[in-house]
């Protein structure tokens, strides 16, 4: 093997790494879009909350990891509850644009919130999961790769198999369905709005606190990690803001394409494509395919 | 004759509470604008109650009102009562009344257009706790009184024709096991022969499941074919009630709502004529 061809392995594997980690915010996204039809930008900072959450719940009261996690969602399901008590219940009915500045204000509440609580220095999130490469890797076929980046995939998929077996299997996932698909009808047959909320903000926390987890524990808990949710967005538009595939997929493409493009193209422009490259496919895709790859196409009959 | 009919009403020995009874109330949308202005009716348990009148009579907004899903179009009862099983049905939410037996299948259908029709019936069995062993019979029940669904099972409810739609949202309905169902507008946009097979299944429906139904309808017609009873709104305001077969015979009815008129064309002295005898609840 050459040296050339295991470097493209190794670009193409630490891209998709990187997507899923993408992949792990833009879910969140999906989650609350599709059940509620608002797009809430807080989900990133909902992130940081949560790393906040479990570095001071282990830092301060020295809680063990394990420990620590249980109670962060069980934090992240109260506020949850709070955020339907305090916010949502009053913004039923209301457009979707009032909505989404619900969700702006709300962002800004939690970092203040987080900071109050836990303090607003870089924290340094040790919950146990490995790091550096993997060794076997690297000795047999001098491949580099984080172990870190390995559990993220692992859990990433896990998750994502549970949120489609309750989306798809349970009745409390059908009735998410049912209300993102029309509230009305949905409160017709007895289906409580405010309950679904709670549950559907709840699983959005929780799947938050696991991105919180993987980029803590990759980069530190600090104040950046709720700007991962811009990343997020071009995720979304490629894959879809409606589909949880479609964010899996949309983050692994987004994550592989920044590097390819960082390294093959990068060189030819002078480099740092990194960092814009995935807007400028999400605008590509904006033009030739707003619903992404995977969305749900408005359903129009004649 | 209109007078002779709600006569008919009042002679009526009192027998069993009706299952709902809807007193005098008024509903105001946005705080401004008064759709309802005094709507009286009752709903014996086992009938078929046809709540019939023109576009922007207000039979929507009293079925509405009776489900409790004004809330979510910024309307409120702000007189009256409505009592179903001599429950106060104001303080409930759509949820627990639900769960009491009235559900509402919505006009314009309301199917969830990206689950499956399957899906779409169990979702009507959201509010249910007896188990999968019930829900599934249901499933079956449902299938049975609409056989096209079953063909249709694993098909997008979006992409299923407007008939189709129709049998899927009282199928969901169906699912919830209700005691009681508020239909509104069911005849809407679908061809008459659609139209005449979906009526025969609710009067089936009502024979066989014992489910009490309380229909919203323009076309007079079929609705008096197939009720016991009717209530004909006008303006917010109920003007006219009795026995479908009653109302089916009433002249102002024949003229008004079912288009045939035994005399000829009429002056506007008769309109005015017609609308002097209308009976004013409010």
């Amino acid at each position: 093997m050459g040296g050339e061809f295991l470097f493209f392995i190794e670009t193409t594997i630490s891209g998709l790494m990187a997507g899923v980690m993408y992949a792990l915010v833009a879910l969140g996204f999906v989650l609350i879009f599709k059940a509620s039809g608002i797009f809430n930008f807080a989900q990133g900072v909902l992130a940081l909350f949560a790393g906040l959450t479990l570095v001071g719940l282990m830092e301060k009261f020295g809680l063990p990891p394990w420990a620590a996690i249980i109670a962060t969602v069980g934090v992240m399901i109260v506020l949850a509850w709070l955020i339907e008590r305090l916010v949502l219940q009053y913004l039923v009915n209301q457009d979707p644009i009032i909505l989404f500045m619900s969700t702006i204000g709300l962002a800004y509440v939690l970092e203040g919130l987080g900071d109050i609580m836990w303090g607003s220095d870089v924290k340094v999130l040790e919950i146990g999961i490995p790091q550096g490469a993997v060794d076997w890797l690297l000795d047999d076929y001098g491949l580099y790769i984080e172990k870190l980046e390995i559990v993220a995939a692992v859990t990433g998929a896990i998750m994502v198999t549970g949120l489609a077996v309750f989306f798809n299997k349970t009745r409390i996932g059908r009735a998410l369905r049912a209300v993102a698909d029309d509230h009305q009808a949905a409160l017709s047959v007895g289906i409580s709005l405010r309950t679904i909320w709670v549950i559907v903000w709840s699983v959005s926390g929780i799947v938050a606190l696991v991105a919180g987890v993987m980029w803590g524990s990759k980069s530190g808990v600090q104040f950046s990690l709720s700007l991962i949710a811009l990343k997020a967005l071009p995720v979304l538009i490629l894959g879809g803001f409606t589909s949880i595939p479609g964010a899996i997929v949309g983050g692994l493409i987004i994550g592989v394409g920044e590097k390819w493009a960082e390294i093959y193209i990068g060189s030819l422009v002078g480099g740092a494509i990194e960092n814009w490259f995935a807007y400028v496919l999400a605008l590509g895709f904006l033009l030739f395919r707003p619903q992404g790859l995977f969305g749900e196409r408005i359903i129009e009959r004649v | 004759m209109s007078e002779a009919v709600s006569a008919d009403i009042r002679t009526e020995p009192e027998t069993a509470p009706p299952l709902l009874s809807v007193n005098n109330i008024e509903v105001i949308y946005d705080h401004v604008i008064l759709v309802l202005k005094g709507v009286s009716l009752e709903v014996p348990e086992g009938g078929i109650v046809a709540l019939l009148g023109a576009n922007g009579a207000g039979k929507t907004t009293t079925l509405k009102a009776i489900s409790n899903l004004l809330g979510a179009e910024r309307g409120e009862v702000t007189k009256g009562s409505i009592l179903f099983e001599g429950e106060a049905v104001q303080s409930l939410t759509p949820n627990a009344l639900v769960r009491r037996g009235v559900i509402q299948v919505m006009e314009g259908r309301h199917c969830f257009e990206h689950l499956t029709i399957e899906e779409n019936l169990l979702t009507g069995a959201y509010t249910r706790g007896d188990g999968r062993a019930g829900i599934q019979g249901d499933l079956e029940m449902v299938y049975d009184y609409f056989p096209r669904l079953r063909e249709r099972r694993a098909a997008q409810a979006g992409y299923t024709s407007g008939g189709e739609q129709q049998m899927c949202a009282i199928g969901r309905a169906l699912m919830a096991r209700p005691k009681m169902i508020l239909l509104d507008e069911p005849s809407m946009g679908l061809a008459p022969q659609l139209v005449e097979s979906i009526f025969e299944t609710v009067k089936r429906l009502n024979a066989e499941e014992g489910v009490t139904f309380l229909l919203a309808e323009q076309n007079t017609n079929i609705a008096l074919k197939y009720a016991t009873y009717g209530y004909i709104l006008e303006n917010g305001r109920v003007v006219m009630d009795g026995e479908a077969g009653a109302l089916r015979e009433n002249e102002d009815v024949k003229e008004f709502y079912l288009g045939l008129s035994t005399s000829g064309r009429k002056s506007y002295r008769d309109v005015k004529h017609y609308k002097r005898r209308k009976r004013w609840l409010a």
